[in-house]
């Protein structure tokens, strides 16, 4: 019987955990170190593994400026990031701040698990930021957490497959169909190469939706709009890549990173993936590029939103918001992720950004800044993950021809329609 | 006759002592009790109790507890996902009972013979019944895996294209039943080992000087001698089916799809993934309530076919 109690108190542990714990750290003042130092648990998902470093820089230069500060960087990789952030903060270990993307930003605000960074910021002055940035992170009229970095999601390409396959390089003006004519002839299974890699999920799908000419959600936000002809094409152009330029599941076999690894290994032609992939390109032995995503109908390409948010309970709200500041809007960051490629920093400034365009990798840094001018954020709700689970199972059920993209569809926007209920 | 006599001053010094006496006792028999029922009372009863009280409430772990009645009840009972994990966990059940009790019969009865190195063929079959299940089900994962397993490997030197296992939907629950029932074949061999030592040989004699066969020997001798054993087997094996947990969330979490996503899987994913604490302790007690309502009929039934001595 020990296995059933066992899930049965999986809800519960954490619960004991936050009346017992709560109460356990609030008497014990272990949080200040002998000198009187204040320490800030931060905790990331951004910074691993590619710029740790980089992130030592900005503590360093934050901690000469707050000499009665200790920043203490956690990290976790994104996929348990979160379960780690909502099981910590439910224990009331809660980091002192810590990192939110734009999708989860509005579960946590509403849940009551931020602080309104008003209450405690010496300068409410937000100038400093691309205004649509800051603009994402309020919620009630409330800023809890401050712009950091924001990125876009481009179209990779290995230059020396594309030479060798004797296929013109894609342009900015390509779309979905030159996209497939360009995979088929670049993909060769009997060496393991592949044309294309585009991963059917949620995330890239409210994308191409958009790319197709479809909305997400009505214009209300209350009803999932997803299923029409748009959203069957969006999802159809996915699907069908799966096994035919793209590998399959079963030829993946749940290995981390794979992606990633099938184009460092020079056999992926064209991969669809984020600018902060940038930096653990940049000593592959051949040629590459970037290029704004082809669209259908119209382009779309994807851009993300990472903030730093103080946790509610923390007993240095004036020292995490201190930080929040810094590492969003301090010239030593905004200059350490530029040189770094590491994202980009969501500053107002013009010149500062421009210094992006210096690193010779990849050529066409430009296409970064070209593909902000035509962009789909993703649909955020209060259940986010949920819905998020929801309609990458139902494209997964598709992709491996369970259910036919219509029917997948249309039970992904039944699921949907009662989340938003 | 003998049994009934007793001293005859016995009674009234029994009636005398008799309450004190019986408070000694109880106090060393807590005495006794007590290193288990610390553990017991503050990990499993308070935590139970806890999450009855939980499931009466919406709580996403962050802000306080709100009072929802049976409201968490009514929803799961209406709702698509409840079925399809119960659905996926009878499936589960339904392909892991009859290969761990086949398997784990015929291992007994192998090893039940009079043969060289008998125990340590008993020891390794028991091995994977003490090793972690995270070990076990990561191991298990990469001989299924589709890209460059062991199995596959080997079925293509057969000629035989391997399917994609817990990649694929249709075969991630066959591929999750074949490393549990792997993992669970020696604790059921363990069982039956010792159901069949205990049948006297008497019987066998008996059976052989009637003229049975081996095969007539098992069917209308060992069979139902073990029952006692295969009754204990298959109401375990059914709890643990129920709960099945650990294998499915190191190999597939459930996908890929949903296609194993089991009740516990789905406990876990509403508690930490959606955080729903409330829907995922009144789960919890839905599949607390079928167990018991499956052990209770299998209590019952096991007087029809169920033969002690």
């Amino acid at each position: 019987m020990s296995r059933i109690t066992k899930a049965a108190a999986t809800a519960l542990v954490a619960g004991l955990l936050a009346t017992g714990c709560a109460q356990g750290s609030a008497t014990k003042g272990a949080d200040s170190t002998p000198g009187g130092k204040v320490t800030l648990r931060y905790f990331t998902f951004s910074a691993a593994p590619d710029h740790v470093k980089d992130l030592d820089t900005i503590v360093a230069a934050f901690e000469k400026e707050h000499p009665g500060v200790d920043v203490v960087v956690e990290t976790a990789p994104y996929d348990e990031y979160f379960t780690k952030l909502q099981t910590s903060i439910a224990g009331g270990t809660a980091p002192d701040a810590f990192e939110l993307n734009y999708e989860n930003f509005v579960t946590y605000a509403a849940a009551g698990s931020l602080l309104d960074l008003g209450t405690v910021a010496d300068d409410s002055d937000v100038s400093v930021y691309a205004q649509e940035s800051v603009a994402a992170f309020k919620h009630d009229g409330k800023q809890y957490a401050l712009p950091a970095s924001f990125s876009t999601v481009v179209l990779i390409y290995n230059k020396d497959l594309f030479n060798k396959a004797g296929v013109a390089e894609p342009t900015a003006d390509w779309t979905w169909a030159d996209e497939q004519a360009a995979a088929q002839k670049l993909t060769d299974k009997s060496n393991k190469v592949y044309g294309d890699f585009q991963p059917v999920q949620f995330f890239e799908f409210y994308k191409t939706l958009k790319q197709a000419g479809g909305e997400f959600l009505s214009a209300d936000g209350k009803k999932a709009t997803f299923d029409s002809p748009a959203g069957v094409k969006a999802a159809t152009w996915l699907v069908n890549k799966v096994g035919k330029t793209m590998p399959t599941e079963a030829e993946i076999g749940g290995t981390a990173d794979y992606d990633t690894n099938l184009f460092k290994s020079g056999k992926l032609a064209m991969w669809h993936n984020g600018i902060w992939q940038f930096a653990g390109l940049k000593d592959v032995p051949f040629g590459w590029d970037v290029v704004v995503e082809p669209g259908d109908t119209t382009k779309a390409s994807a851009v993300f939103h990472n903030a730093v948010a103080a946790s509610a309970t923390t007993r240095h709200g004036k020292e995490a918001w201190a930080w929040a500041r810094f590492l969003s809007s301090s010239g030593i960051a905004a200059t350490t992720r530029i040189a770094s490629s590491w994202e980009l920093p969501p500053v107002s400034d013009q010149s500062v950004l421009a210094g992006y365009l210096k690193d010779p990798k990849p050529a066409n840094r430009q296409a970064v800044f070209d593909s902000l001018k035509s962009i789909a954020l993703p649909p955020v709700i209060q259940r986010q993950q949920e819905m998020q689970d929801a309609v990458t199972k139902e494209l997964s059920n598709a992709a491996a021809g369970r259910e036919p993209v219509k029917d997948a569809l249309a039970a992904a926007a039944a699921k949907v329609d009662e989340l938003l209920r | 006759m003998t049994m009934t006599a007793a001293p005859p001053e016995a009674p009234a010094t029994h009636a005398r002592h008799a309450p004190r006496r019986r408070l000694r006792y109880a106090g060393t028999v807590a005495l006794f009790l007590l290193p288990s029922a610390i553990p017991l009372t503050l990990f499993t009863l308070v935590p139970m109790a806890a999450s009855l009280w939980t499931s009466l409430h919406e709580w996403n772990l962050i802000t306080p507890m709100e009072w929802a009645g049976l409201g968490n009840y009514t929803e799961l009972l209406g709702d698509e996902g409840t079925r399809s994990a119960f659905l996926h966990t009878l499936v589960f059940i339904a392909g892991y009972l009859p290969l761990v009790y086949s398997g784990g019969l015929g291992l007994a009865l192998l090893l039940n013979r009079a043969m060289a190195g008998r125990n340590l063929f008993r020891a390794i079959y028991f091995l994977p019944v003490i090793t972690s299940w995270v070990v076990v089900a990561l191991m298990w994962k990469w001989l299924l895996n589709p890209a460059g397993g062991m199995v596959n490997w080997a079925l293509g030197l057969l000629g035989v294209q391997g399917p994609g296992w817990w990649t694929d939907p249709t075969w991630a629950m066959p591929s999750i039943i074949l490393a549990s029932a792997w993992k669970d074949l020696g604790f059921v061999m363990i069982i039956l080992l010792a159901g069949l030592q205990a049948i006297p040989k008497e019987y066998h004699d008996a059976a052989s000087v009637d003229g049975a066969t081996g095969l007539k020997r098992f069917r209308y001798v060992t069979f139902p001698l073990l029952s006692p054993s295969t009754f204990f087997v298959v109401v375990i094996s059914l709890i643990n089916g129920f709960q099945v947990f650990d294998q499915v969330h190191v190999m597939t979490r459930g996908g890929p799809g949903g296609a194993t996503q089991v009740v516990v899987e789905q406990v876990y994913d509403l508690t930490f993934r959606y955080g729903r604490a409330g829907t995922a302790s009144a789960l919890s007690w839905l599949l607390f309530a079928v167990v018991l309502l499956v052990t209770q009929l299998q209590v019952r039934a096991q007087r029809r076919w169920v033969h002690y001595g």
